[in-house]
């Protein structure tokens, strides 16, 4: 087998398993990390497995120093604060935590990414009467302005969730803020890192545009060109996403999702 | 301050068109409160919630709201609320008006309210559609020169109801765990109502002094209520139902299963001692927990020194008068 010869696990490039890998890797050299739940509870107890095993992972509902004796099945589960090193009340979380700037990455979902980083978690349609209502805010708009830098993974990677413009901008880009008032630039970096089922789209500078770094094996530059709502500007330095070594897929298979909550 | 059931605390301090918020970010949400609320009718009321969760999706279901304020709609990664879903996105049975923040802008407006404050800054919403959709978010200039920065407006519930691991006859409200925003929300409403899982003696609460995050001057009505956090939970008590929580996209997307949900869990039910009953001892057993005690904490007493005898009394006198 393929996986025995290399160390390296042929799981799909869209599944749970890769993306979760290539996620974890995003978080090499973070301190503080404001862990969401789903795909990001993976990929952060994967990186605290491997080789961040002193990250301090942060929930919005107030834990920090977060030590889970199993796999949390939401951002306000018991078992984040049983053995956690604090728990603050969310106006200390928001206002002290996150404001105050002592987040290092920030973890974000979205249905829409648009050109310069900006989410989209509200609305699909109309605004008064959306086709799709979606889940909203919560606190990415706090993050995202005030997370060191933030990554993102979406399960869709095609002119819908990568449009040239958003149906509604929940939580801006620095490069939005910049437009609407240049004093009003928040101080993170905002969304850093877009991780999807076809590669990764890094954000170097914090006022510009996204731009295809990765393409993950099998897949085409053209394929995510003709994918992306706008037209997409390469790195000069575009490389192919390494596969997943097989022991970080049998650690996220066999010790960190063992009910198979967020893995199918 | 009364000790009182729920039914009575419903009746006096509820009316139909109300600001109502029922609090508790993933934890300690007061399911029992908001179901009373539900059997007693009361119509037109608007409900503010950071996370509506599965309770504000039946309480609008159950026709209690006419307005919902809140800053996350879905119920994390266990589901969908399609009820408030369907009001929004068809108008069916009939709209809903939702007046959305953020996460921090929710708690921005209860300091506010809770502070005696008119509005309160807040580093977000630079380029965001929310001010747009939201009008009562404004940007305000720095006046002490800095850049303009966005405000929400204090928020001060007609009254609250907030669920907690225990209080004293006096009101004195103890938890842990996850606090949320409990005790703003507290200091913000008008009146509040807090369930409890137990009414402990007066020492057991002065023993731990810290523990107390809302002082019984806060309090208007405490009700012992074993299990009114449930399926939500209670640090140390119980764990939250994940099972009914995944259960709840298939009910609230089927509005007749829903209804029938409502009548055979809350209209035909008298109170939440029957609702624990109806659950089961194998349903309630499933969420129990193993104890893991904090350590205990050493406040310290103050010595008398020495020689002073029946003079004690007098020595705390002159330094209280001084």
């Amino acid at each position: 087998m393929t996986a025995v010869d290399t160390g390296l696990s042929d799981v799909a490039v869209d599944s749970t398993e890769f993306l979760a890998v290539v996620a974890a890797r995003e978080l090499a050299g973070a301190r503080r990390v404001f862990a969401g739940v789903g795909l990001p509870t993976l990929a952060v107890d994967l990186a605290r497995r491997t080789h961040s095993p002193d990250i301090d992972l942060v929930y919005e509902s107030g834990v920090t120093g977060a030590a889970p004796e199993a796999m949390a099945e939401g951002i306000a589960d018991s078992v984040l604060v049983s053995g956690a090193a604090s728990v603050v009340s969310i106006g200390a979380l928001f206002g002290y935590v996150l404001q105050g700037g002592h987040v290092d990455v920030g973890f974000l979902g979205a249905a829409q990414v648009d050109r310069w980083g900006s989410l989209n978690t509200s609305l699909i349609g109309d605004w008064e009467r959306p086709t799709v209502r979606l889940p909203g805010g919560g606190g990415a708009p706090e993050i995202i302005a005030n997370a060191g830098r933030c990554v993102v993974v979406m399960r869709r990677h095609d002119p819908g969730a990568l449009p040239a413009a958003l149906d509604f901008c929940t939580s801006p880009s620095p490069a939005r803020a910049h437009a609407e008032d240049p004093r009003l630039v928040p101080p993170g970096h905002g969304l850093a890192t877009l991780i999807t089922p076809l590669g990764v789209l890094r954000r170097p500078d914090p006022l510009g545009e996204l731009e295809l770094a990765q393409v993950h094996p099998g897949v085409r530059v053209d394929d995510v060109l003709a994918a992306t709502g706008w037209p997409l500007r390469v790195a000069e330095d575009l490389t192919e996403t390494p596969r997943p070594a097989a022991s970080d897929v049998r650690l996220l298979r066999e010790e960190i999702d063992t009910v198979r909550l967020y893995l199918r | 301050m009364t000790l009182t059931d729920l039914a009575s605390a419903v009746r006096e301090h509820v009316e139909d068109g109300m600001t109502v918020a029922l609090e508790g970010f993933g934890h300690l949400i007061p399911y029992a409160a908001g179901h009373e609320i539900i059997r007693q009718r009361r119509r037109d009321l608007t409900l503010c919630r950071m996370t509506p969760d599965l309770l504000y999706d039946q309480m609008i279901a159950a026709g209690c709201a006419r307005r919902l304020v809140a800053s996350f709609f879905a119920s994390g990664s266990a589901g969908g609320l399609h009820e408030i879903r369907r009001r929004v996105e068809h108008h069916d049975p009939e709209p809903l008006e939702v007046e959305e923040y953020s996460h921090y802008g929710m708690v921005c407006r209860y300091t506010a309210g809770a502070s005696g404050l008119p509005f309160m800054p807040l580093r977000s919403y630079a380029g965001s559609d929310l001010p747009r959709l939201n009008p009562r978010i404004r940007r305000v200039a720095d006046p002490y020169g800095g850049p303009d920065v966005h405000v929400v407006p204090a928020l001060r519930p007609d009254v609250a109801f907030l669920h907690a691991q225990r209080a004293d006859a006096d009101g004195n409200v103890q938890m842990w765990g996850i606090l949320g925003a409990q005790q703003e929300v507290a200091y913000a409403s008008r009146r509040v109502v807090v369930t409890v899982e137990e009414v402990v003696p007066s020492e057991v609460v002065r023993a731990d002094p810290n523990r107390t995050v809302i002082p019984a001057h806060a309090v208007d009505a405490v009700v012992e209520c074993p299990g009114g956090a449930y399926p939500s939970y209670a640090q140390g008590h119980y764990d939250r139902d994940n099972l009914f929580y995944r259960d709840w996209t298939a009910i609230s997307r089927d509005p007749a299963r829903l209804a029938a949900w409502l009548t055979e869990w809350v209209h035909d039910l008298p109170d939440r001692a029957a609702y624990l009953e109806r659950l089961g001892a194998e349903r309630w057993a499933s969420v129990g927990v193993d104890p893991r005690p904090s350590g205990e904490v050493d406040y310290g007493a103050r010595r008398v020194p020495a020689g002073l005898g029946d003079r004690a009394g007098d020595l705390t006198g002159e330094v209280v008068g001084g």
